[in-house]
């Protein structure tokens, strides 16, 4: 077995939610860069320069890309080779307290739905713990906003579903989306598994690096075309570039579902991966 | 343009969708929560913490400012959230508004009753465009933290008109330009 002291966790954590919030990933930086060579709309292109400069003034001054600092999402991977000294949602969420109170970050996660109290330090963060072979432990974090989680939507098709269908109804997420969730867009989507599951690939599938399926990558690439035809454009000011991205996680399922859900990120697309 | 507060009815007049703004002189900050207090105190007819007539109220929730900072990131929130409290606030006198996204069509109404005008700022431009922001201090709510209302003093803050008084939605004609037949 592998020790790893949660208190290496903590501080990668603290580093991680910092820099997430105030660099722009790099891909996601060429991808705002060959958008604006793309852009046919001028309001539009313009968007797309200010949110680089934006990305450059962030980077610089060490603050935030978004004032919606957003809440904490952390998808872990642990090797089974790997033992944790201390707890490993405790070592996290400290990190976030941490990260977020040195960092000058906007706290925004309030205490219960209701009386909606802030915590005070950005935490609980929102985890999710994957058991996978080896010795490493990997934190994937994404900071999500409210303005496109809002947006984010599921739905239980009948197994009878086509492609066609499930296009369908990821422009249509998107068109009701509109200006509303900071496009261009990067769209992750779950098929398959369950309700909840499916709602979890969506958000996992943000994360996704380039897969080897084909198939999956031509349906992305169809979706990421027709997305581009709804008009809505940079800002939803109009324009050729609605979205930047689509990638799509897929699970085994039961014979009489098809659950499909929609997590849209804004064009900041904030993560950061860690390796320990 | 140039535009300088307080917003009067005879600015807003040459106000057209699509227009780019440099709005300068004070706005508020007031977004979900601050809007819900401010319209159960109109609906008891009790006095507002703040003078509506001819100003702007800008949707944001900054981030903390770091030493020597006037303000940390600010950038606009989605503005449908505010569409059920902003007809009440328009009526008070409340002249432009600044947020992202589209409005309803009771708030549209509302804007071209009350010759007022809404504005997009970028969203997820909170860093640069907390660089046109000159002065800020909270004048109402402080509890609320992010979400109290400021007093801010811009200049030159960049936004672009989305309704103007006369009933022109600038997401609709630029969106429409640019869709194209789905396959």
């Amino acid at each position: 077995m592998r020790r790893v002291d949660s208190e290496i966790i903590t501080k990668e954590i603290t580093d991680a939610v910092q820099t997430a919030n105030f660099s722009l990933n790099k891909d996601m930086y060429n991808r705002l860069e060959q958008a604006v060579k793309k852009e046919e709309s001028r309001l539009g292109k313009n968007v797309l320069k200010e949110l680089i400069e934006n990305a450059k003034i962030a980077e610089k001054e060490k603050i935030p890309i978004c004032q919606d600092t957003g809440i904490v999402v952390v998808f872990v991977e642990i090797g089974n080779e790997v033992y944790i000294e201390g707890s490993l949602e405790e070592a996290i969420n400290y990190g976030v307290k941490i990260g977020y109170n040195e960092g000058y970050l906007r706290k925004s996660v309030v205490e219960t739905p209701f009386r909606r109290e802030n915590t005070d330090d950005n935490t609980p963060a929102v985890i999710y713990i994957e058991d996978v072979p080896g010795d490493k432990l990997k934190l994937n974090v994404l900071i999500k906003g409210a303005g496109s989680e809002n947006m984010s939507k599921i739905r239980m098709f009948n197994p009878t579903a086509d492609k066609k269908d499930i296009q369908k109804f990821i422009i249509d997420v998107v068109k009701n989306a509109g200006a509303n969730a900071c496009p261009p867009y990067i769209l992750g989507v779950g098929i398959g598994g369950t309700f909840e599951k499916a709602a979890y690939l969506s958000k996992k599938a943000l994360l996704k690096k380039e897969s080897k399926d084909e198939k999956i990558n031509q349906f992305e690439e169809e979706i990421l075309r027709e997305v581009n035809k709804t008009g809505i454009g940079p800002a939803g000011l109009g324009g050729k570039v609605t979205a930047l991205d689509v990638k799509i996680l897929t699970y085994p399922c039961h014979i009489a579902s098809l659950p499909v859900a929609v997590n849209i990120n804004c064009h900041a697309s904030r993560h950061f991966s860690i390796e320990i | 343009m140039k535009l300088e507060n307080p917003l009067t009815e005879k600015k807003v007049k040459k106000l057209r969708a699509g227009d780019k703004v440099e709005l300068s002189g004070y706005i508020y900050t007031a977004r979900d929560q601050a809007h819900k207090k401010l319209n159960d105190l109109i609906k008891k007819n009790k006095k507002l913490p703040i003078d509506l007539k001819d100003a702007v109220i800008y949707y944001t929730g900054p981030a903390p400012s770091r030493e020597g900072q006037v303000i940390g990131s600010c950038g606009p929130t989605t503005s449908y959230r505010m569409d059920e409290y902003t007809p009440a606030l328009l009526e008070q006198g409340l002249r432009g508004m600044i947020g992202k996204g589209p409005r309803s069509e009771v708030v549209k109404k509302a804007i071209k009753k009350n010759k007022a005008v809404y504005f997009a700022a970028v969203g997820g431009a909170a860093a640069l465009l907390s660089k046109s922001i000159m002065e800020s201090k909270i004048v109402a709510y402080p509890e609320l933290q992010t979400e109290a209302i400021r007093l801010l003093k811009v200049k030159n803050f960049p936004v672009v008109v989305i309704n103007d008084i006369y009933g022109q939605d600038l997401y609709e004609i630029g969106q429409n330009k640019y869709k194209e037949e789905l396959g």
